[in-house]
């Protein structure tokens, strides 16, 4: 079994969500995730500034093997992405919860946070897959 | 699902295990990253047992083959490969195939295993009027060894007469004893051999392989390395749709004579202009190629990738890609909504290790 940090909350495609010391929430893909893409070689960020609904395309993220939509799991704006991924996509393999984290929203309800997946909903998602 | 013998092997290897064709086949072992580069840098081994093995014996042998291919076995000493396109009677590719002559009336044939129902029908109603037995060998195993040291670390897990031959065979030529058949061939750019054998001795020679410090790599990494060898996959950078003059398989043409099936329409198409060729490409910014994006040239002309991938040795999106015969440079290609340049390059992007573009 993958990975599942308790302290993160989740989406059923595989992002994970992080409420950040600033009120902001960070945005990654889960460990398993990225298992099942494999070596990833390119990252598509969104921009910052640019607005999003609740399950919106806000990115791409892809493999050698195939690409990946990365939707956005509450509506907000994004206030930060990593840079980093453009010269170092494969951050998302190696620390998928911390290094490899992908973009940060400002949220418009901060309320939806809660009612995304807990880690024992995500764990029970994935078992089943 | 169909398996192979090496089922159990590639669970124990820590393979992921996909559905390819109707076959349980590995995809990686954890990285297809590391696989291609062991294979460009050491060696590397390939489960291909779910492709089809057709062995052909009779006096006409030689005669249908002549008849069936475009290539040219009477080039063939006994022994000796080579690479070859089947076509249908308007110049499509059926498939294609490597052809080895095993005696003067006597020849194997490996095709693809997604074909191979509609390959085996066509094989059949083609041989009608010829002396002849076609005779599939499901039984067979095969594994391709592949890289820079393949053939070294091979010959520990061959059986001593093969082994102490591989220094004398040539590229494209195989030898053989009893039911053990290793050719110097491959599908990745690399030198190496295919190896056939009994599928009930492949786990012992698989489990020799792995102890000789050979890497297990899955179709994952065959793919990345055969586009970056140049290498067309059926079904993707050739079908029924196109002629092999049309997807840069004119060199495995014969020039003498029009006598096999499809001749007569592909000389047709050599006097009318051939509509289509294929090119390499590169994409110089960030991203990743992949089949069915389009690519538009100056005249506002467009193409479509028939391969992409990323490139793990060039560190750059490559692919391939089946264009109008007047394609000009310079070239964009269509990634979701953006629009990016690529290089029209020379195949193949890399051979033997080294990388054979400018970049």
């Amino acid at each position: 079994m993958s990975y599942v940090p308790d302290e993160l909350k989740y989406t059923s495609s595989h992002e994970w969500v992080q409420k950040t010391d600033q009120g902001t929430f960070r945005v990654g893909i889960t460990e398993h995730a990225q298992e099942q893409l494999g070596d990833i070689v390119f990252v598509e960020l969104p921009e910052v500034e640019s607005s999003y609904a609740e399950g919106d395309e806000a990115g791409v993220v892809e493999s050698v093997k195939t690409a990946s939509d990365i939707y956005a799991p509450m509506a907000g704006t994004v206030v930060a992405v990593n840079e980093a991924l453009e010269d170092k996509p494969e951050l998302i393999n190696e620390s998928p919860y911390d290094d490899g984290w992908i973009f940060e929203l400002q949220a418009e309800d901060e309320a939806e946070f809660e009612g995304l997946l807990n880690a024992d909903d995500y764990r029970a998602l994935i078992a089943e897959e | 699902m169909k398996k192979t013998a090496l089922n159990h092997a590639h669970r124990q290897a820590g393979a992921t295990m996909v559905d390819f064709g109707g076959w349980e086949m590995p995809i990686h072992y954890g990285s297809q990253m590391d696989e291609h580069h062991a294979v460009r840098r050491d060696a590397g081994v390939f489960d291909v047992s779910h492709m089809t093995v057709v062995d052909l014996m009779g006096p006409d042998s030689e005669a249908y083959l002549l008849k069936l291919l475009p290539n040219d076995v009477r080039k063939l000493a006994d022994g000796q490969a080579l690479y070859s396109t089947m076509l249908n009677e308007n110049g499509g590719i059926v498939d294609d195939l490597i052809v080895y002559r095993v005696g003067p009336e006597q020849f194997r044939i490996v095709v693809n295993a997604a074909t191979r129902d509609k390959d085996l029908a066509w094989m059949q109603e083609q041989s009608r009027g010829f002396d002849l037995e076609l005779m599939e060998r499901p039984q067979l195993a095969m594994l391709a060894v592949q890289g820079p040291n393949a053939l070294e670390k091979v010959k520990s897990a061959l059986p001593a007469t093969l082994a102490a031959q591989l220094d004398n065979t040539k590229p494209f030529h195989a030898v053989w004893e009893g039911e053990w058949f290793v050719g110097r061939t491959g599908y990745t750019g690399e030198d190496g051999v295919e190896v056939m054998l009994p599928e009930d001795q492949a786990e012992t020679f698989w489990n020799t392989l792995l102890a000789a410090d050979i890497t297990p790599c899955g179709l994952g990494a065959r793919d990345t390395l055969r586009l970056e060898a140049g290498m067309h996959l059926y079904g993707q950078d050739m079908d029924e749709n196109v002629t092999p003059l049309g997807c840069g398989l004119g060199w495995t043409v014969r020039k003498t004579d029009n006598d096999y099936t499809g001749g007569e329409a592909l000389q047709a198409q050599r006097e009318a202009g051939v509509p289509h060729k294929l090119i390499g490409v590169v994409l110089e910014d960030r991203g990743v190629l992949r089949p069915g994006q389009v690519l538009i040239d100056s005249e506002g002309r467009e193409g479509l990738i028939t391969s992409g991938t990323f490139s793990p040795t060039l560190q750059k999106a490559i692919g391939m890609a089946r264009v109008p015969r007047d394609f000009t440079e310079p070239v964009r290609v269509k990634i979701r909504n953006r629009e990016l340049p690529v290089k029209v390059v020379k195949l193949p992007f890399v051979r033997h290790g080294k990388i054979r573009i400018e970049t």
